[in-house]
């Protein structure tokens, strides 16, 4: 059924830059990404065409349903969610249509709301409650930024065409040419992406991830104009930090970027802190912003519907039909662990092998078709992946921009909100 | 379905009904003339003795898009003050000063409110504000996309670009961004704050574009005009929170020249320079400025005592105010050349004299101003307070010897710098009626709202009589929502799901050519990804219905 279709400006869910130029072919049930693809867009692309027939169907207690059998599967799940006293849903890879319906549905089960990022995001999260930050957002960088310092990141290994899009632009509104500077500050994989088209090469200020923190707060030090003793901090020269300040400084529009994924140690979110408040302090004066990147694995889509349906952020709990925040408790991870949950709904629908935690508990799976499991859960639901199968909504990083996924091939695979409205309408 | 309301006192200003004792038809969700004799009734409701007025207009409230998620994601504190238990037909969620959008929807029409229309669209996050107007039940929606400060139209500017290419510009933003009106917010000042700029007076020039402020408010209201869109330009002025923004404010009608301008939550632009604090009211020369020039409309953004959080997409104030923040945290944002934003909570205080006096202020001008089909009852939700602090703001308004109970509590130094306590003026419940309810409508050219004659959406509030009018404005009895009982005695007893309300005024779709190759050099998104569809508002809106209003293009 599926005819050979060449599309244009397609938009792709596979990390948070969202890109949404990319052309794509169908042939003979393929999807191939023909122009503008990532290494990341192409892989997903090419895993999500190679399914089977067989992966299409549901299966129960790991037996195939029959034909049209969907709905049978579907009443299982909701078997397994009338008998839960604390179902936790997690995952909650999906669009803004599927999160909607999951959101109603948690209300409906008093279930806690979690996102296997939510680590992450909470890292980002209680910088925001606590202190707050100065930011920006992507075509402001790519018109305006004259400094653009990385702090623990390349941003290339999550979001592979950051520079070709952001920064290495032809184009920029207010000037002709734009002297761009890049600083790379961390133990960072790939500084090559920062090399400039003229062969400028980029500052690369190495340091241990878990130094970033002291950095930044020398670095805050050195703006704020005062005295350092020791010559260096983490093994980096005052003298460079000096002159990074000094860029700061006289930069038009600095952009400090940070990938919160990268930051991942103990306290990172102090080291986080610490830059946006080095960020603020540089406003005094000049203009900086800081870029948070994230967005991958929709985690940015599901928060910012939990959010603004609910109040609060996730992870959250809908327990007895109050809701409740507490980041630190409700994640799945803990939640498991603890044993404080007894029933366990996994939905991820864009790529295969983000499955779900190993669990003893009853669990239902909303999963990619041909996702293959250690332990198969007590019910999986194949359902389709928005931007290839339906139409949908996802958020960019910067959570400004949503953008419209499109439908690029057809085929039986139900969309996430159609499942979990089905399964609703049960309970 | 018919639907017979008896013998209510009615308070319908549109149609000149004042306290007029008489009975209410309803059929298929709007109201209609009395049925023949022998016409059956299905439904019977006895209003003797109860208030009955059309469903409020909130004309200016930040119920969704981008800042107010920063808001609600930045406050779970606040949030615990105020949660919504879920009941068999409500969600569980969370209140006060960023409320959720379920909240936002159950609590707006619990206090009898139907429709609510949120004044900063940034067309880049019109698609998130959609999203979220969708999830706000019961109530009508609508927004104003922000214009004045996007690289496109002030390079358009520069350029001396034709009224008529600009006048283009704006229509393609309305259909782009499926909006009511326009905004400008600190006219061409965001954009400078990017520019490292930290204040901008409205003859002063952005040192990029050469452009004044005074400028982009003249070929925008203009604009709006010639389109023939009903509602006015909606200006969010110069200087906000500057000692002698009473000065810009002034200048700022004067910008308009004559055409329709309409300056919003003003009570946060009337500040003078006098007195030991540096600090004093402008309401008096603001108020007599509005009373002279029937071309302005104005709503007040009154403050109320208590905690709450400032969401704007005036990100140089923002900043500038950022160090009054409280609890201490607070966001600044710059946007896809287009906008920016700003979330910094505060708490009122009466103790502290800028606040109590900046709490007078707004009362001043609701009180001096003297055509209440010019100024609307706002509290800039949330910025000045959370809407919930509505009918509060009606008692103080409704009953002097209240309103002067509660001035003689606040700061001492702040009594001395108001007249508030002697003026005696006390709106009647016909002025509440038009400044909630009528003139909200006719601003914003809505002819089914606003209003209880035939042919009118059957959004209706029965209010129990109360001598205290804070009590008779929290809890109405009955609120109908397209002839619907949505809520009863202040408790939601129906889910439905509002209209979204759109202006598509006509213009020559050349200039899409122009903006497709600028989005191709110099944007991060398609330009077919910046526009929203009619079908793709829908889903963004959970199937909303869209309601498009006429504009009558005038020649220009
Ligand atoms: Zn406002």
């Amino acid at each position: 059924m599926n005819k050979l279709a060449s599309r244009n400006n397609i938009t792709c869910p596979f990390c948070g830059l969202v890109c949404d130029d990319l052309s794509t072919s169908l042939i003979n049930e393929k999807l191939e990404v023909t122009a503008n693809g990532c290494s990341l867009s192409k892989l997903a692309f090419a895993q999500l065409s190679s399914v089977n027939a067989s992966d299409l169907r549901p299966r129960v207690s790991g037996k195939p349903v029959g034909d049209n059998e969907l709905g049978h599967a579907i009443a299982e799940a909701a078997g397994l969610l009338r008998g839960s006293a604390q179902p936790l849903f997690s995952g909650l890879m999906t669009d803004v249509s599927g999160m909607r319906a999951i959101t109603s549905l948690a209300d409906r089960c008093g279930a806690i709301l979690d996102h296997p990022n939510s680590a992450a995001l909470t890292r980002n999260l209680s910088v925001l409650q606590n202190s707050g930050w100065i930011t920006t957002t992507f075509s402001e960088v790519k018109n305006r930024a004259d400094l653009i310092v990385l702090v623990g990141t390349d941003a290339v290994t999550r979001f592979p065409r950051f520079f070709e899009r952001l920064v290495w632009n032809k184009d920029h509104l207010f000037s002709e040419e734009l002297k761009r500077e890049i600083v790379y500050l961390g133990d960072i994989k790939n500084t090559q992406p920062g090399v400039a088209p003229n062969g400028r090469q980029p500052l690369v200020i190495p340091c241990n991830q878990e130094k970033l923190g002291e950095i930044m707060g020398a670095l805050r030090c050195i703006a704020t104009g005062k005295h350092i003793e020791a010559t260096e901090i983490a093994g980096v020269s005052i003298q460079v930090l000096e002159k990074l300040i000094s860029k700061l400084s006289n930069a038009r529009y600095g952009v400090i970027v940070w990938a919160v994924a990268d930051l991942d140690f103990p306290h990172a979110e102090l080291t986080i802190q610490s830059l946006c408040e080095l960020v603020k302090y540089l406003n005094k004066t000049t203009r900086t912003c800081g870029l948070p990147l994230g967005g991958n694995d929709s985690d940015l889509t599901a928060n910012q519907v939990t959010t603004w349906q609910i109040g609060f952020s996730l992870p959250v709990s809908l327990a007895n039909g109050r809701p409740s925040y507490d980041p630190h408790h409700f994640t799945t991870t803990s939640l498991l662990a603890q044993g404080a949950v007894d029933t366990l709904l996994w939905v991820s629908s864009y790529q295969a092998q983000r499955t779900p935690p190993a669990t003893k508990i009853p669990s239902i799976v909303l999963g990619c078709a041909g996702m293959q499991f250690e332990n198969e859960p007590d019910v999986f639901i194949p359902v389709a992946t928005p931007g290839l199968d339906h139409s949908g909504h996802i958020f960019r990083s910067d959570t400004v921009v949503a953008l419209p996924l499109r439908q690029l091939r057809t085929n039986s695979l139900p969309a996430v909100a159609h499942v979990i409205g089905a399964l609703q309408k049960l309970l | 379905m018919l639907i017979k309301l008896v013998g209510g006192k009615v308070y319908d200003p549109a149609n000149n009904e004042n306290g007029v004792i008489r009975d209410i038809f309803v059929q298929d969700g709007c109201i209609v003339s009395r049925p023949h004799d022998h016409s059956r009734i299905d439904e019977t409701y006895d209003l003797n003795g109860k208030i009955v007025m059309a469903g409020a207009i909130d004309l200016h409230t930040h119920i969704g898009g981008g800042k107010v998620n920063i808001a609600r994601a930045m406050l779970p504190e606040d949030h615990r003050q105020d949660i919504l238990e879920r009941s068999n037909l409500t969600r569980s969620c969370c209140g006060r000063a960023a409320p959720s959008t379920l909240a936002t929807g159950y609590r707006y029409t619990e206090m009898g409110y139907t429709a609510c229309f949120e004044p900063a669209v940034l067309p880049i996050n019109a698609r998130q504000a959609h999203m979220e107007m969708g999830d706000t039940p019961i109530v009508d929606k609508g927004g104003y996309a922000l214009l004045g400060n996007d690289d496109f139209f002030l390079r358009m500017m520069a350029a001396n670009e034709d009224q008529q290419l600009i006048n283009d510009y704006v229509a393609w933003t309305l259909h782009a961004a499926k909006c009511i009106g326009i905004k400008v917010v600190n006219p061409g000042g965001i954009s400078a704050f990017k520019f490292n700029q930290r204040k901008l007076d409205v003859d002063e020039e952005h040192s990029y574009y050469r452009l004044t402020p005074r400028q982009i408010l003249k070929t925008l209201t203009r604009a709006l005009h010639d389109l023939g869109v009903p509602h006015p330009l909606h200006v969010h002025a110069s200087n906000l929170g500057v000692p002698g923004s009473d000065d810009s404010t002034l200048i700022t009608m004067g910008a308009a020249e004559g055409l329709p301008i309409h300056i919003t939550h003003i009570q946060f632009h009337s500040y003078g320079t006098e007195g030991d604090y540096k600090f004093s009211s402008g309401a008096a020369r603001i108020a007599e400025a509005i009373n002279k020039n029937s071309n302005v409309s104005v709503d007040v953004g009154q403050i109320m005592f208590g905690q709450t959080v400032t969401a704007s997409g005036d990100n140089m104030s923002q900043h500038r105010n950022a160090h009054h923040a409280n609890p201490k945290k607070w966001v600044v944002m710059d946007i896809e050349c287009d906008a920016g934003c700003g979330v910094v909570p505060f708490k009122y205080r009466d103790k502290n004299f800028v606040n109590a006096l900046q709490w007078a202020i707004g009362l001043e001008i609701f009180l001096l101003v003297q055509d209440p089909w010019r100024i609307f009852l706002t509290t800039d939700h949330p910025n000045g307070a959370p809407f919930t602090s509505y009918p509060h703001l009606i008692k103080l308004l409704m009953d002097k010897s209240f309103r002067k109970s509660v001035l003689s509590t606040i700061h001492a130094d702040a009594i001395k710098m108001t007249t508030l306590g002697s003026i005696e003026r006390e709106y009647s419940l016909y002025e509440i009626a038009i400044m909630t309810r009528a003139a909200p409508a006719k601003i914003l050219g809505l002819s089914g709202h606003g209003h209880i004659g035939v042919g009118a959406n059957a959004d209706i509030v029965v209010y129990h009589t109360n001598d205290d009018p804070e009590i008779m404005f929290a809890k109405p009895l009955y609120v109908f929502k397209r002839g619907e009982l949505v809520a009863k005695d202040g408790a939601i007893v129906k889910i439905t799901l509002g209209d979204i309300h759109i202006v598509k005024p006509e213009f020559d779709g050349a200039i899409e050519k122009r903006l497709r190759a600028y989005f191709e050099r110099y944007h991060t998104v398609n330009l077919d990804n910046f526009k929203i569809s009619d079908d793709e508002l829908s889903e963004c809106g959970n199937g909303s219905r869209m309601t498009i209003h006429p504009c009558n293009k005038r020649p220009s």
